[in-house]
């Protein structure tokens, strides 16, 4: 066995394993400090949180992909949710999934070329009154239509 | 002027309460940010104290600050947005609220504010009892899981408490899952002392020392809430070694779900509690004697648990009085959809839905008549137009062949497509289903496929038999309520919208 280097990224992942391995049931809640700090969930960093929780590979891998928030590709610069629920589902939120598909140029769970965007559905975020909703980058938006989005995108394009 | 109180809760800033708050803010006014009271079409709602009461208005926008300052808010002054007395408002002054008796009143981060309000009286109380006299109280008031399955609470606490372990654990399901649900969200937002207030009690009663709150990753300020508000306990001595000085312990932890709807299912939140799959257990054994890590432990949704300290404070009679039938209590109600007042409306049971739509939602908010009102989540029933007499109660919805379940209402209008929303329904549930057994993993995608071979008009008459025969299998084959619970949608739309459920023409 030889020896790596630990990059920034094993130890944003050995700083996780230390803060929360003592924990009762520490996976999930080290999956999350790991995907906090790196915005996904490495690869690499499957065996490490494996040795460090002294569990399988598979153990690890098996309860990454089960739940939809941990994501195993590096997401782009923001992320929008879209909710798909019934009760955006009420106020049209299928012509906004279309057209935000179109606009951006991809589909569910994937990133634009560029790297500035990736889009991903949700089932509620308990804005249930005044749908569609979106949340970009962590901010909840409510009422967003077509329109409402293009805007919403070009303000932070703008500000950032 | 000195004070406003303006929303901080997800949907107000949503619509613009940050950017109200810190326009006030910038005027010199101190502003208090508070939970919502969940009259959502007047958010951001903006309150003022007078010597009446307090006043409101709304929806504010930023650029209508300076116009409120000099149209004399401070009084309750005129203006376009004024609604006057906030409690007087018909759509609130009809409610019966109880668990919500703080929200949108109180300042969320502050305990002080929280005592001031009563805050912390049913666990004195609860101190000066025995777990027994507790788990009877809780018994005695009627109160149900108000997650949707409506076993009684008395009886699953009672059950822990019998258990002659040490090691106990008190959890809250906080996985709100369900389309059309908000309040739980709205308690951990806007009043999170209730919630640790009633887990508290509960780990008294029961003699367990460690509770933990699964909330929704898709809510990530009623997280943020609810560490402020635990660490603001922990350090006034409400949780810790010793709760009041009591000698009796109690800790809380947040842990943060990760996007599975699945894990609102009770073994299934206990797994992933364990750090594991959220895969689904066989029962028995109950949580209640085999749970988390094995041990015995309470699983109670949010509101079932922020009902016990009004319970505790008032006594059992008091929360029992309200209510109809075996239905004791209040419920709160998420109207959402399509309504021109969406909210939330907390009532005794027994309202029926037809008041719930029109006299509190206002009708459609599309102005077009309102076509089918599913109830209670994605795995709640279609109701058309000749149910909306029906009270909200347990036992009359079942008879129905409707669910109450969490208290969500997600209305329709006309334009609705109740063969996509069958089809949807079949979708969510193959994309869901943890996929430990075959009904739900294999049988949902098989739905999907058989509505798209029906509106196809592929053999569309055995398709429909096939339909029926899918729904039966999942049903009865199903080892939790997501495979056993998805044909409710499919078979009500189907039962009461017929027409839709025919071969559609090809473009």
């Amino acid at each position: 066995m030889t020896s790596v280097e630990p990059t920034a990224e094993s130890q944003a992942v050995a700083a996780a394993i230390a803060r929360h391995g003592h924990e009762p049931g520490p996976l999930i809640v080290v999956l999350h400090a790991v995907q906090d700090a790196l915005g996904y969930i490495p690869e690499q960093a499957v065996r490490q949180i494996a040795d460090g929780l002294n569990l399988s590979r598979a153990e690890v891998f098996g309860v990454v992909t089960f739940y939809h928030y941990f994501r195993t590709h590096k997401p782009g610069a923001r992320t929008v949710q879209i909710c798909r629920a019934e009760a955006c589902q009420a106020r049209g939120c299928q012509s906004l999934e279309r057209h935000a598909r179109e606009k951006l140029g991809i589909d569910y769970h994937e990133t634009t070329a560029d790297g500035s965007t990736s889009l991903e559905m949700v089932f509620c975020m308990g804005n249930c009154a005044t749908g569609p909703a979106v949340r970009i980058d962590g901010r909840l938006y409510s009422h967003v239509t077509p329109e409402r989005f293009d805007a919403l995108l070009a303000h932070q394009e703008n500000a950032l | 002027m000195t004070r406003v109180y303006v929303p901080k809760d997800s949907t107000a800033v949503s619509l613009g309460a940050d950017e109200v708050a810190a326009a006030f803010a910038q005027q010199g006014i101190e502003v208090i940010r508070t939970g919502s009271r969940g009259l959502f079409w007047l958010e951001p709602l903006v309150e003022v104290d007078t010597p009446a009461g307090r006043c409101g208005y709304g929806p504010v926008g930023a650029a209508d600050v300076g116009g409120l300052i000099a149209a004399g808010m401070s009084d309750g002054g005129a203006h376009p947005l004024a609604i006057g007395l906030v409690e007087e408002h018909p759509y609130l002054k009809s409610q019966q609220r109880l668990t919500f008796r703080h929200i949108g009143i109180i300042d969320p981060a502050s305990l002080t504010d929280y005592l001031a309000h009563g805050g912390y009286a049913g666990l004195r109380n609860a101190l000066s009892m025995t777990g027994a006299a507790i788990v009877q109280a809780v018994a005695d008031s009627g109160l149900r899981g108000r997650g949707g399955a409506a076993f009684p609470t008395g009886i699953k606490w009672k059950t822990v408490l019998d258990q002659p372990v040490t090691q106990k654990y008190v959890t809250c399901n906080a996985d709100e899952g369900d389309s059309g649900t908000f309040a739980d969200r709205l308690v951990m937002e806007g009043d999170p002392f209730t919630l640790i207030e009633g887990m508290t009690i509960a780990g008294v009663a029961v003699g367990a020392t460690q509770g933990f709150i699964y909330c929704r990753v898709e809510y990530p300020e009623s997280i943020a809430a609810l560490r402020t508000a635990i660490a603001a306990a922990k350090s006034a001595g409400y949780l810790g070694e010793s709760v009041c000085g009591s000698g009796k312990r109690f800790e809380l932890d947040v842990r943060v779900a990760a996007g599975a709807y699945i894990c609102g299912e009770e073994t299934s939140m206990l797994q992933s509690l364990e750090g594991k799959r959220g895969e689904v257990r066989v029962r028995p054994p109950l949580p209640a004697i085999e749970g988390l890590f094995g041990k015995p432990t309470i699983v109670n949704n949010v509101m079932s648990l922020a009902a016990v300290p009004l319970i505790l404070e008032k006594g059992p009679t008091y929360y029992r009085d309200f209510g109809m039938g075996r239905s004791r209590g209040t419920i709160a109600l998420q109207l959402a959809g399509n309504l021109k007042r969406g909210g939330l409306v907390e009532r005794a049971f027994g309202v029926t839905l037809r008041e719930i739509l029109y006299d509190y939602g206002g009708g459609s908010a599309s102005g077009r008549p309102i076509k089918a009102v599913q109830v209670g989540g994605p795995l709640g029933a279609y109701l058309p137009e000749s149910q909306f007499d029906t009270p909200l109660d347990y036992e009359a919805f079942a008879a129905v062949g409707a669910l109450v379940g969490h208290g969500g209402i997600v209305a329709f209008d006309d334009t609705a497509d109740m063969a996509a929303l069958a089809r949807y329904a079949f979708e969510f549930c193959a994309y869901e289903s943890c996929g430990k057994c075959t009904p739900c993993r294999i049988g949902s995608t098989r739905g999907a496929h058989v509505i798209d071979n029906l509106l196809a008009g592929h053999e569309p008459e055995r398709q429909k038999v096939l339909l029926g025969e899918l729904c039966e299998t999942l049903i009865h084959g199903s080892l939790c309520g997501l495979g056993g619970m998805t044909p409710f949608p499919v078979q009500s739309a189907m039962k009461h919208f017929p027409d839709e459920f025919e071969p559609r023409s090809q473009h």
